[in-house]
C-alpha cells in the first residue's frame, strides 16, 4: 500500500477543508472496502479523510414514519438497533447478514452506499424501501443515486451524512451468497407501503435494479404464487464462471418468492 | 510521522507510524505481540482478530491510526502466563486447534460472542464463525470447544 497523508477530523468542516487542501484526497469510512482496494494498490490517494470522529454522522432516529441512519452508523449497529428492528425489521435482518461480525463492526452504512458495490445489500434495501440519500449538500432517492458498477452521483468532496428510509407496511430481504465473500449472487428486498410495492434486486445484474413485472403482479395479489412464471431476462445479468446469468435469473425468482413468503 | 497512542492490553502505548500502518502490524512489529496473526491480509480469515473497545475487528483491515485513543485486546491478554483463560482451556480440552495458526482470531472472535451471547447454540457458533477460518479441524472440534468455553465462563 502506497503511503497518504491520514487526517481524523471531528467535524464536517474540517473534512471538507482537508478534502479541498487534498491533491487527491479520499474520505473513508469504516474502511472494509477502502483499505482492501488499496492494498491492491486499485487507488492510492494522496490523502485519507477518516469520518469515523465525525459525531454528526452516527446515530439512528425513528418515528411512526421514517427511520434515519447516521452514513457512520456501523452494520452491527443497524442490526442491533432496537429502534430498527422494530421500525424495519427486514433492514435490521439485512446488515446482520453483511459479511461477517468483524466487517459488521467496522463497516457502515455511508461507505457502503458510497462505494456503491454491485453486489452488495444496501443498494437492494435503499432502492426497494424506497430510501434518500442525504449528503452534506443534497438529498438524492436511492434509484437516482445507484447509476451502475461502483457509479454514483456524488462529487469528489461530497459527504453522505444519512440514509432516510421510510417506514414499510411490510418488507423482507432473501439472499443468495456466494460461500466464499459472503457477497450476493442474488439478493431481492421486497417491500410494500407508502413507496408502492417494490421488487429490488443486487448481485445479479451490474447494478441494483427493480422488477416492474414483479411488483405489478405483487399489486393485484400480495403473494410468493403471484409471481410464479415471472422471471428477469438473463441478457442483462452477469456472467461469472461460478454462476451464470441463466442460474442468477433464476435466483432472483426463486428470491423475490422467499422474500414475499418471509413477508407474512 | 504521526504519533498514534492506544490503550493494548491495558498498557498505554505511543509511537510514530507511517500513516499506512496496519493495526496488525503495529501490534505486531512495533509492540512484538505476535500472538495476532497475519494469514490472508484481505479480512477473509480472521487470523488477525482483536477487541477494539470491545468488539471484534480484523485488525489487518484497520489502519493503527484508525485505533487511536482506542482500547485494544489481544490474545496476550487472556492468560495470566500460569493458567490458561477458560476459553483456551477449553481449546486445548476439546482438541479444537491442530496447527493452532487460526486459534488467536477464533478465540477473540468468539469471546465477542460469549460476551453478548453467554449460551450460545451451535448454529449461532457455526454462524458467528462466518468470518474465521480453519483449514484443520473441519470446525466440529472449535464449535465444541466454543460451546464448553461459553459454560465454563458462566453462560
Amino acid at each position: 500500500m502506497e503511503n497518504f497523508e491520514f487526517h481524523g477530523p471531528s467535524t464536517l468542516d474540517q473534512a471538507l477543508a482537508a478534502m479541498g487542501a487534498a491533491e487527491d484526497g479520499k474520505f473513508m469510512a469504516g474502511g472494509q472496502s477502502l483499505l482492501p482496494v488499496m492494498k491492491l494498490e486499485l487507488a492510492a490517494p494522496s490523502d485519507v479523510i477518516s469520518l469515523a470522529g465525525i459525531e454528526a454522522l452516527r446515530g439512528i432516529e425513528a418515528d411512526g414514519t421514517t427511520v434515519t441512519i447516521g452514513s457512520a452508523v456501523t452494520h452491527a449497529e443497524v442490526h442491533e438497533s432496537e429502534a430498527v428492528r422494530q421500525a424495519i425489521p427486514a433492514l435490521a435482518d439485512m446488515a446482520g447478514g453483511i459479511g461477517d461480525p468483524q466487517v459488521r463492526n467496522r463497516g457502515t452504512i455511508g461507505g457502503a452506499v458510497a462505494h456503491a458495490d454491485p453486489a452488495a445489500d444496501y443498494p437492494a434495501a435503499l432502492v426497494g424501501l424506497g430510501a434518500t440519500v442525504v449528503t452534506d449538500r443534497r438529498e438524492i432517492s436511492a434509484e437516482d443515486f445507484f447509476q451502475g458498477m461502483f457509479d454514483t452521483p456524488l462529487e469528489d468532496d461530497e459527504i453522505i451524512t444519512a440514509v432516510r428510509f421510510p417506514v414499510p407496511e411490510r418488507a423482507a430481504y432473501a439472499k443468495f451468497a456466494n460461500q466464499a465473500s459472503g457477497y450476493a449472487i442474488a439478493g431481492v428486498m421486497v417491500a410494500s407501503g407508502d413507496a408502492g410495492i417494490r421488487v429490488a434486486v443486487t448481485g445479479a445484474g451490474s447494478c441494483v435494479f427493480r422488477v416492474t413485472a414483479m411488483e405489478e403482479a405483487l399489486a393485484a395479489d400480495f403473494s410468493a404464487a403471484a409471481l410464479q412464471g415471472i422471471a428477469v431476462d438473463s441478457g442483462d445479468l452477469i456472467s461469472e464462471p461460478d454462476a451464470s446469468a441463466e442460474y442468477r435469473a433464476h435466483l432472483v425468482s426463486v428470491m423475490a418468492r422467499r422474500a414475499v413468503e418471509a413477508c407474512g | 510521522m504521526p504519533t498514534v497512542s492506544m490503550t493494548v492490553n491495558g498498557k498505554q502505548v505511543s509511537a510514530d507510524v507511517e500513516a499506512r500502518t496496519l493495526l496488525v502490524e503495529f501490534i505486531r512489529e512495533h509492540l512484538d505481540l505476535t500472538g495476532t496473526h497475519v494469514g490472508c491480509d484481505t479480512s477473509q480469515c480472521g487470523a488477525c482478530v482483536v477487541h477494539l473497545d470491545g468488539r471484534s475487528v480484523k485488525s489487518c483491515t484497520m489502519l493503527a491510526l484508525e485505533a487511536d485513543g482506542a482500547e485494544v485486546t489481544t490474545i496476550e491478554s487472556l492468560s495470566n502466563g500460569v493458567e490458561l483463560h477458560p476459553m483456551q482451556a477449553a481449546f486445548k480440552e476439546h482438541h479444537g486447534l491442530q496447527c493452532g495458526f487460526c486459534t488467536p482470531g477464533v478465540v477473540m472472535s468468539v469471546l465477542d460472542l460469549v460476551s453478548r451471547n453467554p449460551d450460545p447454540s451451535e448454529a449461532e457458533v457455526r454462524d458467528w464463525l462466518e468470518g474465521n477460518l480453519c483449514r484443520c479441524t473441519g470446525y466440529h472440534n472449535i464449535i465444541k470447544s466454543v460451546q464448553a468455553g461459553a459454560a465454563a465462563m458462566g453462560g
